[in-house]
């Protein structure tokens, strides 16, 4: 339960770290604080608002990740939490953790070149096999599983991987 | 009953939000249609991602429009309840899918037009707008990359791809007009600093565009007559029936949910 002792700034706290406890539903090991969806949460008179970012404009994860958050505050004894989209400034890959991208690479899943530099329209991406390390590998498709993601080939292993996009 | 036709106030600003929001729905919507229909199971993933990018934008700028006309319509209502006269998108992007060359090409001639507008747009001096135009524009420079690679494999692939991507080349080139065209609405936006003049995109768009043709082994028709309509309700006959589909449900079964 949430007491009238704790201050905002505590509320505050306890409110973010149920909030980043939130998975991508497409990318299990990913939290939402990992990606960088979770932007700000602020805390007035006990009242907790959270505000997401979109990665891809119709991202259909997004819902899910609103409620979710929803549940897991109110889990914490938050009740009625609002959810703010932001668009601005823009997500980006690097706005991806470190260890965020760790966990992607261990779960199989290259993570994105860092440096969001525009890219030539036919611009090189060197991208390391997720499974072996190797960097001779190929791009089989330019769109994946979800939005996020390309479909690439390791040329040494030969195993296919997903390699989330620079964004 | 069937559901009737909303009234929608169009301000310039309200008008100007709705052009660009029809723009994303009816191009996802026409790519949606190739969902589980694509010559390969990449495309399919390709042209239906692309669709849910398009969709994403369209929400966005349906939701500023009904925020800015401050009636009772929200996206929904903008999507499912407008008839083809409503409708503001360019006739480029309600041409049939055709055969997968004309797909890709009607996708080139605007990916490359989008990611210059989105691009330009990042500065509109409408927060909202230049908020959503951030997003975008890394999404449309990515369909430019994807449809630009088309381009060069159709082209200077087999006599059979080269020559169904000439033509629809040339049957979709006098759409393109309609990309740049300014009306009287839109030219206080521009002087306000809202909008853009697409008139400015025009020089870049034909270098882009040109260059990958001229790769691609094609060639781009001499002819400037260009079409236009779609911007003020105008239409093809081809978006009646494609509204048909979108609306059918919504139309039938006035405010039915899943």
């Amino acid at each position: 339960m949430v007491t009238a002792a704790l201050s905002d700034a505590d509320l505050r706290r306890r409110a973010w770290n149920a909030a980043a406890t939130v998975v991508d539903p497409e990318i299990p090991v990913l939290t939402i604080a990992d990606l960088g969806v979770l932007r700000e949460v602020s805390v007035s008179d006990g009242h907790v608002e959270i505000a997401i970012t979109p990665t891809y404009s119709g991202c259909p994860a997004m819902n899910m990740i609103a409620l979710e958050i929803e549940l897991a505050l109110e889990r914490e004894g938050f009740h009625k939490p609002s959810i703010r989209t932001v668009l601005s400034p823009a997500w980006t890959t690097d706005w991806m953790s470190e260890d965020g991208r760790r966990k992607l690479r261990e779960y199989g899943i290259a993570p994105p070149l860092p440096a969001s530099s525009r890219r030539a329209l036919f611009g090189v991406q060197e991208v390391a096999c997720p499974q072996c390390g190797s960097k001779d590998t190929e791009q089989l498709a330019e769109f994946g599983s979800t939005s996020c993601k390309a479909l690439w080939r390791c040329k040494s292993c030969r195993e296919p991987f997903d390699y989330f996009k620079c964004h | 009953m069937a559901a009737p036709s909303i009234k929608v106030s169009e301000t310039p600003l309200v008008l100007y939000v709705l052009r660009r929001a029809d723009d994303a729905l009816i191009l996802g919507h026409r790519l949606s249609e190739w969902c589980g229909h694509a010559p390969m199971l990449e495309e399919d993933m390709a042209l239906a991602n692309m669709g849910l990018d398009l969709l994403g934008q369209a929400r966005e700028l349906y939701v500023y429009a009904a925020k800015v006309e401050g009636g009772g319509n929200d996206e929904d209502k903008f999507a499912y309840l407008r008839d083809v006269r409503q409708y503001r998108n360019l006739l480029l992007l309600e041409q049939p899918n055709g055969d997968f060359a004309r797909t890709m090409v009607r996708q080139f001639f605007y990916s490359a037009f989008a990611d210059l507008y989105w691009r330009a747009m990042m500065k509109s001096t409408d927060t909202t707008l230049a908020a959503i135009a951030a997003k975008s524009e890394k999404e449309s420079a990515y369909h430019l990359r994807h449809s630009s690679e088309w381009m060069l494999r159709l082209g200077d692939g087999t006599d059979e791809s080269h020559v169904r991507a000439q033509t629809a080349i040339d049957d979709l080139w006098s759409f393109t007009g309609e990309m740049f065209a300014v009306d009287d609405s839109e030219r206080g936006l521009i002087d306000a600093g809202i909008a853009i003049d697409p008139a400015d995109l025009k020089p870049q768009w034909l270098r882009t565009v040109s260059s990958i043709v001229a790769e691609a082994t094609l060639a781009l028709p001499t002819s400037d007559w260009m079409q236009q309509g779609g911007r003020f309700g105008r239409h093809s006959e081809h978006l009646g029936h494609l509204l048909s589909d979108l609306q059918y449900l919504q139309r039938a079964f006035p405010g039915t949910t899943w």
